[in-house]
């Protein structure tokens, strides 16, 4: 990225939740101080959401290899190999934060995240589960708060026809500021044809799919790793709106296409959409990947490139696909009623992330 | 047929494949044309993430022109759930299915009360006979005004009755509300059908409940 762009300085990297540390290594990293849209997808990938950097250590701790783990960290879900050629593939992630802040839509957004990641595995979500912490039932908040969460994860797995299954709750004080929300997806797929978030091939097509990109939860990655203080109602519009019906769409689309051999690559835009999604097929496929914004479907005129590539609006897809596979593709979505538009392709320039 | 939105396609696919033996065609909303079938199914969920009101949009999808004309050719047509909502937004079935009268989302087992053997529904059933079926909507408080259910009652229309666990009914125990505690009508021929609890749902015993299989079984035996 570069052209006409103006630098910014360490007091916009603070309000943007980097150290002044951070900033100083993105200053090394670039050889020179960044933009803003730069600085915005800095800001994203090295929050605690995106990078886990303070629970790595932690998450480090867990059995994670056996014979039977055809998956396990560091794509969109684990796969396990349950026999008879088939896969279990499961997504457990939090989504406390935007609960505390929005309960419906945070905890349905919650949901719809990793319904996303396990079908992006190329897997049919079969079952729903959560795992809930609420402060003392006397607390004034509480009530709101289950209403709000318990609604939103039943609501928006039933209309995708996910059933929830099994919940586990607990009250106490302690969590009176803080409440903890975690959901899980399970999904069924064939051991033979788990897809992932790899992007090969240079020259191959990147390909947009789903809804379009709208301002909605702007750096939503970077709060959802804050401490909350008086403002918590201001962060109110960086929680994500979902839509489980264009979900289901999606879900459709995926695995019909999925069922072809178009794919190359596919990741969910979930926590700093289209920036964490591109950077991590490209650094998963050692290579690059260039994007042309202007191509990238949105729901509002006059939509900056740091909003682009910030924003977190849900029910979105970016896909590597097979040279020439283009316009089958094409066809499917557009059965469904879903945007698709080829917005960049894959650069053999290694760790780029290049935006026109 | 499989709307946008439609999540109860594939099993119904597996209910009636394992009734008849054989898989049925799944037709996308968008065809205007249907191949020769002896029976068409509205499948439960959310057609057009029930937007505007549900079933509203899918009763305008294009293929229902050719369905509703089917239906009036005397093909069977069993709508479930939200299938039964777009027969009542279609006009093939009288009345509407309101919100729950307690306005809240109701997923569980109610039993049902058998109204009438009569049908190719529900030859397999007796009449009387007490069944158990799980529901899951948000609008299925069925309405009509006095002079209709009158009717509707007079034609013997009412296929389906939700009821307490000895056959008794009671409107005010219906768990949506529904006027007489109409769990499911037909129309005058008997020849379409909505029902909203789900069959497809309790038609093998890993699901818990094998009440449903016999409405297929029904269906198999009466248009075979």
């Amino acid at each position: 990225m570069t052209a006409g762009a103006h630098a910014v300085g360490a007091d916009i990297a603070l309000a943007h939740g980097l150290t002044r540390e951070e900033y100083a290594r993105v200053v090394t990293l670039l050889g020179r101080a960044p933009n803003l849209t730069e600085l915005g997808i800095f800001s994203a990938m090295w929050s605690e959401h995106c990078s886990y950097k303070s629970s790595r250590k932690w998450l480090r701790g867990l059995p994670t290899t056996a014979p039977w783990v055809i998956c396990g960290p560091g794509e969109n879900a684990g796969v396990i190999d349950i026999g008879d050629g088939q896969a279990v593939v499961f997504k457990m992630e939090s989504h406390n934060h935007p609960s505390y802040i929005e309960p419906y839509q945070g905890a349905a957004t919650g949901v719809g995240g990793i319904l996303r990641d396990v079908f992006t595995m190329g897997a049919r979500p079969i079952a729903n589960l959560n795992c809930l912490r609420f402060g003392s039932p006397e607390h004034p908040k509480t009530r709101h708060l289950v209403n709000g969460v318990v609604a939103g994860i039943g609501g928006y797995g039933n209309c995708i026809g996910v059933p929830t299954v099994a919940g586990e709750l607990t009250f106490d004080a302690r969590y009176d500021g803080n409440i903890l929300v975690n959901a899980m997806t399970v999904g069924v797929a064939d051991a033979a044809r788990i897809f992932y978030a790899k992007a090969t091939g240079v020259g191959s097509p990147v390909v947009y799919v789903g809804s379009k990109t709208g301002r909605d939860g702007i750096h939503g990655a970077a709060m959802a790793s804050a401490a909350f203080g008086d403002d918590t109602e201001e962060k109110r519009p960086t929680v994500q709106v979902g839509d489980p019906f264009t979900e289901k769409l999606l879900l459709e689309a995926c695995l019909e296409l999925m069922a072809t051999d178009s794919i190359v690559g596919i990741q969910d835009m979930g926590a700093a959409g289209l920036t964490s999604s591109a950077v991590e097929m490209a650094a998963k496929g050692e290579g690059g990947i260039e994007l042309d914004l202007d191509q990238v479907p949105v729901r509002e005129t006059g939509m900056t490139p740091y909003e682009i590539m910030l924003s977190e609006s849900q029910e979105r897809m970016l896909m590597v696909l097979r040279p020439g596979a283009e316009e089958s593709a094409r066809r499917i979505f557009e059965k469904w009623e879903l945007d698709f538009a080829v917005i960049g392709s894959n650069s053999a320039t290694r760790w780029s992330a290049t935006c026109r | 047929m499989v709307f946008p939105g439609s999540n109860c396609d594939r099993d119904v696919a597996v209910a009636i494949e394992q009734a008849s033996g054989r898989p049925p065609a799944m037709v996308w909303h968008r065809e205007t044309d249907l191949p020769a079938v002896d029976l068409i199914v509205l499948p439960g969920g959310f057609a057009y993430g029930d937007y505007l009101r549900a079933g509203a949009m899918a009763a305008r999808s294009p293929v229902m022109a050719e369905v509703v004309r089917r239906a009036e050719d005397g093909v069977a047509v069993l709508g479930l759930c939200n299938g039964f909502q777009i027969l009542t937004e279609c006009g093939l079935l009288p009345g509407v299915l309101m919100r729950n009268r307690d306005l809240r989302f109701l997923c569980k087992d109610v039993t049902l009360r058998v109204e009438s053997a009569d049908s190719p529904f529900t030859g397999r059933y007796a009449a009387g006979q007490i069944l158990r079926m799980p529901i899951a909507h948000n609008d299925g408080n069925y309405f009509v005004g006095d002079e209709v259910i009158d009717r509707l009652e007079g034609e013997g229309r009412v296929a389906f009755r939700y009821c307490a666990a000895d056959g008794s009914t009671d409107e005010s125990q219906a768990p949506n509300g529904a006027r007489h505690s109409i769990a499911g009508l037909f129309n005058q021929r008997r020849t379409v059908l909505g029902l909203m609890p789900h069959p497809e749902r309790a038609a093998d015993p890993a699901l818990g409940g094998v009440d449903g299989r016999l409405l297929f079984d029904s269906l198999v035996e009466a248009l075979s």
